[in-house]
């Protein structure tokens, strides 16, 4: 079997003397949109931060290609924190933190806010856009990057519904230029727009990994069956 | 009352008047105590945010410490920075004594950790919202301490202001190193505590006025400022 993209071996995540993140072995594999359900207080964020590097697992391996490197990888989180600066300044910030040369980030900045549509307003400071606008700019900075992989923590889940629909719409995109997406929602409709994969978190485990139609017409776990029952009765 | 309602039009009449004395008092003050607030917050500004952002032992005490220090008293500041500077002190050979310089130096002292003390809580309140999203990006700590006052800018000039409102306002230090030479080293706290001192009350008070003036208008001006800025920056 060739390497999948990331692989999670036996992780598990303390904080103090709570275990959040138990057990947890996974295999995602490139090009895929794996989604993250599951109830609050699962882990889904905990374990997509264990994923993207920003904590440190307690016991288990995360391992990028079979071991052999990072790819190149960017998040974007459910509340955009853009700097205080113009947002193709804030493009700009990003592109140098990746070391690209001076030289080009402008132009890499312009093309990626082009694609988002926020070409108009590339010279406002980027704190006194609309949230949907900021999630946006968070996601050019993210886009411009040129992920392999990138991590989406309920991105639309502070946005309306027409901001949130643009945000699924340039999500698909991105994914469509080959970028891996990991994302957690709480939105089953957008799991099923988006999903090529669910992986279903619950008290720190994952009780299931199935390609998306499965799941939603006969998950394999009694707790996304809950789950499942649960959401649905409220929509 | 009537001390004060004299000392208003005192004060008046030395502004309307220009008389060069006073405008040689107010322009040493604000000499010395901008200098120091410059040289102040080149050093306070990095350590705050190096102490709010960094991971090294002994953080937490340097915070506890660097909060103590914000109430040093300015006599006792004072008196350091005589016996360092006086002619057998260690750095007696540069003859800095009873001149502005020495004034600066001893109000950096003093308010080097109201900046820094200062500037440490707003970076640590912005670190919270924005730690992921920078080490998401691969920010270096020495990066993330840059961006961070960068971005704190506006919350910041509060820092800085304090400490000028303390350094124009203490008399303690400055005296004490400054000797209140007339034409070389007096500002106005140390006039106002001389004239107080030579029973000219009307004189000292209206010289109070002034420098409450300027401190409020200092203040009022770096308020607008920063509104301004806030509205267009968010």
């Amino acid at each position: 079997m060739a390497d999948a993209l990331l692989t999670l071996d036996a992780l598990r995540y303390d904080a103090g003397d709570r275990t959040l993140i138990r057990d947890v072995s996974l295999r995602i594999e490139a090009g895929r949109r794996t989604l993250i359900l599951g109830p609050n207080g699962a882990g889904k964020s905990v374990l997509m931060r264990l994923m993207h590097g920003l904590i440190e697992p307690s016991a288990g391996r995360i391992l990028w290609n079979g071991g052999s490197g990072r790819p190149a990888q960017a998040m974007v989180f459910q509340r955009p924190i853009m700097l205080r600066r113009s947002v193709l300044e804030n493009v700009i910030y990003a592109l140098d933190l990746a070391g690209v040369p001076s030289a080009a980030r402008r132009a890499r900045a312009l093309d990626v806010l082009e694609r988002v549509g926020l070409t108009a307003l590339a010279d406002r400071p980027a704190r006194v856009l609309s949230g949907g606008e900021q999630q946006r700019a968070a996601l050019a900075r993210a886009w411009a990057l040129r992920p392999r992989v990138l991590f989406l923590d309920e991105p639309t889940a502070s946005l309306d519904p027409g901001a949130a629909a643009e945000v699924e719409r340039l999500i698909r995109v991105i994914a469509d230029e080959g970028c891996s997406i990991v994302m957690v929602t709480h939105h089953l409709g957008q799991a099923r727009r988006l999903a090529d994969d669910v992986v279903f978190v619950d008290a720190g485990r994952i009780t299931e990994h199935t390609p998306v139609a499965e799941f939603f017409a006969s998950p394999r776990s009694a707790e996304a069956g809950n789950y499942l029952r649960g959401e649905l009765s409220w929509t | 009352m009537s001390t004060l309602g004299e000392s208003f039009v005192t004060a008046g009449g030395l502004v309307l008047a220009g008389d060069p004395q006073l405008l040689g008092i107010v322009a040493l003050s604000l000499q010395v105590s901008l200098t120091a607030v410059f040289l102040a917050s080149c050093i306070g500004l990095p350590i705050g945010a190096a102490v709010a952002v960094g991971r090294f032992p002994g953080r937490k005490p340097l915070t506890v410490i660097l909060n103590g220090l914000m109430g040093l008293p300015p006599v006792v500041i004072g008196l350091l920075v005589y016996l360092l500077l006086s002619r057998a002190g260690p750095l007696g050979s540069f003859g800095l004594l009873f001149t502005p310089t020495a004034m600066v130096i001893a109000q950096v002292v003093l308010i080097t950790p109201i900046v820094a003390a200062l500037s440490r809580q707003i970076v640590a309140d912005a670190w919270r919202d924005y730690e992921e999203q920078l080490r998401s990006l691969g920010a270096s700590t020495p990066r993330a301490a840059f961006t961070l006052l960068v971005d704190t800018r506006f919350s910041l000039s509060t820092a800085v202001l304090a400490g000028l409102g303390r350094a124009v306002a203490e008399v303690g230090a400055v005296m004490i190193v400054g000797g209140n030479i007339d034409g070389v080293t007096r500002v106005m706290t140390t006039s106002i505590a001389l004239e107080t001192s030579k029973g000219d009350l009307p004189l000292a008070l209206a010289l109070g006025f002034i420098l409450i003036a300027i401190v409020l208008l200092l203040n009022a001006l770096a308020h607008a400022v920063r509104e301004w800025a806030v509205r267009r920056y968010g």
